[in-house]
C-alpha cells in the first residue's frame, strides 16, 4: 500500500507528521506580537497597568491611605481587565480583517486547532500582564512601605490571587468568544464594552425596581458573578451564579464562534 | 525644429465638485455597506428595545416618569453607537483603502473631511428625530397604559441638550478616528475615554479636594453630564468648553492635519 | 494527481461551479483558463478547503486536503497575494509559514533569493509593497515547503515581462523534476506557453480541454494553417490555389491550409522569395478561445464614447 502511496498516483504523507500543537502555539504567539499594531497593544497594556500603579502609589502615599499588597495588584486589574479582553479579540479578528486566516487554514486545515493554540496564546499573554502587575505590585508595595516608614502590608490572599487570575482570564476570554462570533474587530469591541459595563447599570436599575429581578439578575451578571472569586471559597449559590452567567456570556458565544469558524467560507 | 504646441486641459466646461454632493455621498457611503447599515439598523432597533423595556418596567411597577426619563434611557444605545458611527465613518477609508478612490476623485482633503463632519452631523440630527419620535410614542403610549397624566417638562431644552451631546459624541469618535486612522484603535480610545477614564477621575476627585474641582475642566464626559438633566448654567458651559478643547478639538485637529498629509496606500 | 469530480458551488441561486470534473497529472503543467468571474478561484478555493463544496470531492494524491499532515509540505497554494496581513514585514510573512511548517530559517533566505527580493525590500511592511513584490512573496510561499503539488490563482498577476519569463522557467522546471502543476489565468498568452494541458471554463462549466495541439485540431477542423508572407503574394496564393490548398489573405500576407513545409516547397518551385513562414496557430487558439467563452464573455462591443449622460 505504501509504494502505491509513494508512486506515481499519490503523495507520500509517511515522513510528514501533522503539525505539532506546541509549533502551532508559538506561531499563534508570535503572531500576536509581530505587527505593530499587536506589540502597540501588548506595550499598552503593561504601560498602563505601570502607570496605573505609579498614580496609586503617588496618591496612597500622599493622602496616606491604608494600603496592602492587594490594592496595588488591583489598580493594575483596573487597566488591564479592559485591555485584555481587546488582545483575545484581535488574536482573532485580525485574521479575518487582514484576510490572512487564508493563509493560516490552508497550513493547517484542522481550523479547530488553530482556534485552541490562539486561546493558549492569549492565555500566556493573559499570564505574561499577570505576572507583570504582580510584579510591579511588589514593587509598588515596598516602595510605598519604605515611603510610609512601615512595614508592608501584604494581604492579598490565595484567595485574592486565584480571583485576579480567574477574573483575567476571564476579560481575555470573554472578548475571544465574542471576537469567534463576529469575526470582526469593532462589533466585537462595542459588545464587549456594552457587557462590561452597561449591562451590570441596566441590571442594577432593573433589581432596584422589581424585586423579583433582583432574584434573576445574579444569573445573568457575569461581572457581579466575578467579583465574588476575589473572597473565595464561593457558596453553592455564588458558584452557580458564575458558572450559568458564564455560560450565557462565555461558553455560548464561544460555541456558535466555533460553529461559525468550522463552517465560513475563508475570503 | 517643429515644436507641436501641447493642448492644454480643457477645464473651461467643469466646474469644482459641489459641495453639498460631497456630503450626499459621504452621506450614503455611511449606509452603504454592511457594516454601515447594521450599525445604523442597531441604533434604531436597540433604541426601541431600549424604551419598550423600560415602558413595560414603568407600567408594570406602576411608576411616575416623565418624559425626560424616556430620553434619558435610550442616550445608552445613541450615546454608545453613535461615536462608533464617528469613528468608522473615518477609518473605513483607510482599513478598505477606498481614501485612494476618494481622494482621487476629490484631492483637497480638507473639502472631504468637512464634507464627512457634515454628513455626521446629519446623522445626529437624523438620530434625534428618530429618538423624539420613539420618544413621544413610549410617551403617549405610557399615559394610555397607565393613565397617569403626561408630563412633557422642557422638552424643547432637551431635545437641545441631546443633540449636542451625540453631535459632541460622535464628533469626539471623529476625531480619534482622524487621528489613529484605526477602527479597533479609534474605538478602543473613545470607550477608553467614555468609560475606563471616568472612573479614576472619581476617585480622585474623592480623595482630593483640589482635583475635584479641576475635574470638570479636565473630564469631558462629566462636563457633558448637565447636558442630560437641563438647562446648563454660565460655568457648566465653561467647563464644556475646556474639557472640549482637550479631548475633542485638539485631536480633531491633529486628526485633520494627519489625514491631510499622510500618504494613502 | 489532482483528482477533481462533479464539484459544484453555488452561492444561492447563483451556480459559481457546475458540475466540473478534472484530473492533473504529475510531471505536467496544467492550465485553468476563463474569462474574469468564470469559477476558476472558487474551484482552487474548494481544493484547499476554504470553501465548502456544495456537491462533489477533490482529492489530492488520492487524499483529501485536510487529511493531509501538515499540507504546507505537500501543496504550495498561492490564491491571493493580497491577503496579507499589512503591518507584517515581508520576511516575517515567510518566517511564520516556515516556522508553522517546521522549516529552518534558512529556506527563507533561499526563497526570497529565488523570488529576486533582496534583504532591503523583505524588510519592508507588505503595506509598501507593489502588486509584483506581494505575488513574489506569495510565490516565496508556495514554494516554502517544497511541495510537490502547486495550486497557483493568477501567479503572473502584477509580474513584469522578466519575471513572468522567470516564472515560466520555475514552473516548467518543477514539472519536469516530477511535480504538479496547477495554474489558473484569464490570459490565453499567459497559460499556453507553459501548460502542458489546458482546461478551459466559462461560467462555471468546463467548455474545452486537452493539449495546445488537440485544441488546435478541435478548433481549425483538424487542419493545419500557415502564415505566409512573400515579395508576391499574389502569385503565390495561385500557385498554391493551383496546388489545391485554400488561401485567404490575412494581415499583409495569406492564410493557408496546408503544413509549413508544403508552402515552402510551393514557394522554391516558384521560385517566390518568402519574408515570413510560421504556422497558423496563435490566432487560431486564441480565437478557439474566445468563441468557446463567448456567451460568457462581458464585452458587447460597446465602445465608451463621449460625455456621460446626464
Ligand atoms: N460568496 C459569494 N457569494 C456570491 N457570489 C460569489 C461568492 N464568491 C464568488 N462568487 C461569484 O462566483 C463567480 C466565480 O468567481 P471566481 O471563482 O472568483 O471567478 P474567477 O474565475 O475570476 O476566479 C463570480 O461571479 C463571483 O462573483
Ligand atoms: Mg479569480
Amino acid at each position: 500500500m505504501s509504494s502505491l502511496a509513494a508512486g506515481s498516483y499519490g503523495i507520500d504523507i509517511s515522513g510528514t507528521p501533522a503539525i505539532p500543537f506546541g509549533r502551532l502555539f508559538r506561531v499563534e504567539l508570535r503572531k500576536s506580537v509581530n505587527t505593530r499594531a499587536g506589540r502597540w497593544l501588548v506595550g499598552i497594556t503593561v504601560g498602563a497597568a505601570l502607570l496605573a500603579e505609579t498614580i496609586f502609589l503617588i496618591v496612597a502615599a500622599a493622602k496616606n491611605l491604608d494600603s496592602a499588597y492587594g490594592d496595588f495588584v488591583a489598580a493594575a486589574a483596573f487597566t488591564s481587565s479592559f485591555l485584555l479582553p481587546i488582545i483575545g479579540i484581535m488574536l482573532v479578528s485580525s485574521e479575518w480583517s487582514q484576510r490572512t486566516a487564508m493563509t493560516t487554514f490552508t497550513l493547517e486545515p484542522h481550523r479547530m486547532r488553530i482556534v485552541w493554540a490562539k486561546m493558549l496564546a492569549g492565555m500566556s499573554l493573559t499570564a505574561f500582564v499577570i505576572a507583570f502587575a504582580l510584579m510591579v505590585g511588589l514593587v509598588c508595595n515596598l516602595l510605598f512601605a519604605v515611603i510610609q516608614g512601615q512595614s508592608p502590608d501584604w494581604t492579598f490572599g490565595w484567595s485574592g490571587f486565584f480571583g485576579f487570575l480567574i477574573n483575567q482570564t476571564f476579560a481575555m476570554l470573554g472578548g475571544f468568544a465574542l471576537a469567534c462570533l463576529f469575526l470582526n474587530t469593532p462589533a466585537s469591541i462595542v459588545v464587549y464594552v456594552v457587557y462590561k459595563y452597561v449591562v451590570p447599570t441596566l441590571l442594577g436599575i432593573g433589581s432596584a425596581l422589581m424585586v423579583w429581578f433582583s432574584h434573576f439578575a445574579p444569573w445573568i451578571d457575569f461581572q457581579a458573578a466575578q467579583a465574588e472569586l476575589y473572597d473565595m471559597p464561593l457558596t453553592g449559590s455564588q458558584w452557580g451564579h458564575l458558572i450559568v452567567s458564564g455560560f450565557i456570556w462565555l461558553v455560548v458565544p464561544l460555541g456558535v464562534g466555533l460553529w461559525r469558524i468550522r463552517h465560513a467560507e475563508v475570503k | 525644429m517643429t515644436v507641436l504646441a501641447e493642448t492644454p486641459l480643457n477645464v473651461t466646461g467643469t466646474r469644482k465638485i459641489a459641495f453639498e454632493r460631497l456630503v450626499r455621498v459621504e452621506l450614503r457611503k455611511l449606509a452603504d455597506t454592511r457594516a454601515g447599515r447594521w450599525l445604523l439598523i442597531s441604533v434604531a432597533a436597540l433604541t426601541a428595545l431600549v424604551l419598550v423595556i423600560q415602558l413595560w418596567v414603568v407600567v408594570a411597577q406602576d411608576l411616575q416618569v416623565d418624559f425626560s426619563d424616556f430620553l434619558l434611557a435610550m442616550n445608552t444605545p445613541m450615546g454608545i453607537l453613535l461615536p462608533v458611527l464617528g469613528v468608522m465613518s473615518v477609518t473605513s477609508e483607510w482599513s478598505q483603502r477606498t481614501a485612494m478612490v476618494t481622494f482621487a476623485l476629490e484631492p483637497s482633503r480638507l473639502r472631504v473631511v468637512a464634507a464627512k463632519l457634515v454628513s455626521v452631523l446629519v446623522v445626529s440630527v437624523g438620530a434625534l428625530a428618530v429618538g423624539l419620535l420613539l420618544g413621544a410614542l413610549a410617551q403617549l403610549l405610557y399615559g394610555v397604559l397607565s393613565g397617569n397624566e403626561l408630563v412633557w417638562g422642557s422638552a424643547g431644552t432637551l431635545a437641545f441638550n441631546y443633540l449636542v451631546s451625540w453631535v459632541l459624541g460622535m464628533v469626539t469618535g471623529f476625531a480619534y478616528g482622524a487621528l489613529l486612522l484605526n477602527s479597533a484603535a479609534g474605538i478602543v480610545v473613545y470607550f477608553v475615554y467614555s468609560f475606563v477614564l471616568p472612573i479614576p477621575f472619581a476617585i480622585g476627585a474623592q480623595l482630593m479636594d483640589w482635583f475635584d474641582h479641576l475635574r470638570p475642566w479636565i473630564d469631558f464626559s462629566f462636563a457633558q453630564g448637565p447636558l442630560l438633566q437641563g438647562s446648563l448654567t454660565g460655568s457648566e458651559w465653561a467647563h464644556l468648553a475646556t474639557s472640549g478643547l482637550i479631548w475633542l478639538v485638539l485631536p480633531l485637529v491633529v486628526g485633520i492635519w494627519r489625514i491631510n498629509r499622510a500618504e494613502v496606500k | 494527481m489532482i483528482k477533481v469530480e462533479g464539484l459544484t458551488r453555488a452561492y444561492g441561486s447563483f451556480i459559481a461551479v457546475d458540475h466540473i470534473s478534472f484530473e492533473c497529472r504529475q510531471g505536467r503543467v496544467t492550465g485553468f483558463l476563463g474569462p474574469n468571474g468564470a469559477g476558476k478561484t472558487t474551484t482552487m478555493r474548494v481544493m484547499v478547503g476554504l470553501t465548502p463544496p456544495t456537491a462533489g470531492d477533490v482529492t489530492i494524491g488520492g487524499l483529501h486536503y485536510a487529511d493531509i499532515p501538515n499540507p504546507g509540505r505537500h501543496v504550495g497554494v498561492l490564491l491571493d497575494a493580497s491577503a496579507q496581513h499589512e503591518g507584517r514585514t515581508g520576511r516575517e510573512v515567510l518566517e511564520i509559514g516556515a516556522r508553522t511548517m517546521g522549516l529552518p530559517s534558512s529556506r527563507i533566505d533561499e526563497m526570497l533569493d529565488l523570488v529576486s527580493l533582496d534583504a532591503r525590500e523583505a524588510k519592508r511592511r507588505v503595506r509598501n509593497y507593489s502588486l509584483g513584490m506581494r505575488q513574489r512573496l506569495g510565490i516565496a510561499h508556495a514554494l516554502l515547503g517544497d511541495p510537490s503539488v502547486l495550486i497557483l490563482d493568477e501567479p503572473a498577476n502584477g509580474l513584469d515581462p522578466a519575471g513572468i519569463r522567470w516564472m515560466r522557467g520555475l514552473l516548467k522546471g518543477y514539472a519536469d523534476r516530477g511535480g504538479t502543476v496547477f495554474l489558473s489565468s484569464h490570459l490565453l498568452h499567459e497559460v499556453e506557453q507553459i501548460a502542458d494541458e489546458m482546461i478551459l471554463i466559462g461560467n462555471g462549466k468546463i467548455v474545452a480541454r486537452g493539449t495546445r495541439d488537440e485544441l488546435l485540431r478541435g478548433a481549425t477542423g483538424g487542419a493545419t494553417t500557415t502564415l505566409v508572407t512573400s515579395l508576391d503574394n499574389d502569385h503565390l496564393a495561385g500557385a498554391l490555389e493551383e496546388k489545391g490548398h485554400e488561401v485567404h489573405p490575412a494581415g499583409g500576407g495569406l492564410r493557408v491550409t496546408a503544413e509549413p513545409v508544403e508552402v515552402g516547397r510551393v514557394a522554391a518551385e516558384k521560385q517566390i522569395v518568402l519574408t515570413d513562414l510560421r504556422a497558423g496557430h496563435e490566432g487560431g487558439l486564441e480565437e478557439l478561445f474566445l468563441e468557446l467563452t463567448a456567451d460568457t464573455q462581458r464585452e458587447h462591443d460597446v465602445v465608451p464614447t463621449g460625455e456621460p449622460s446626464a
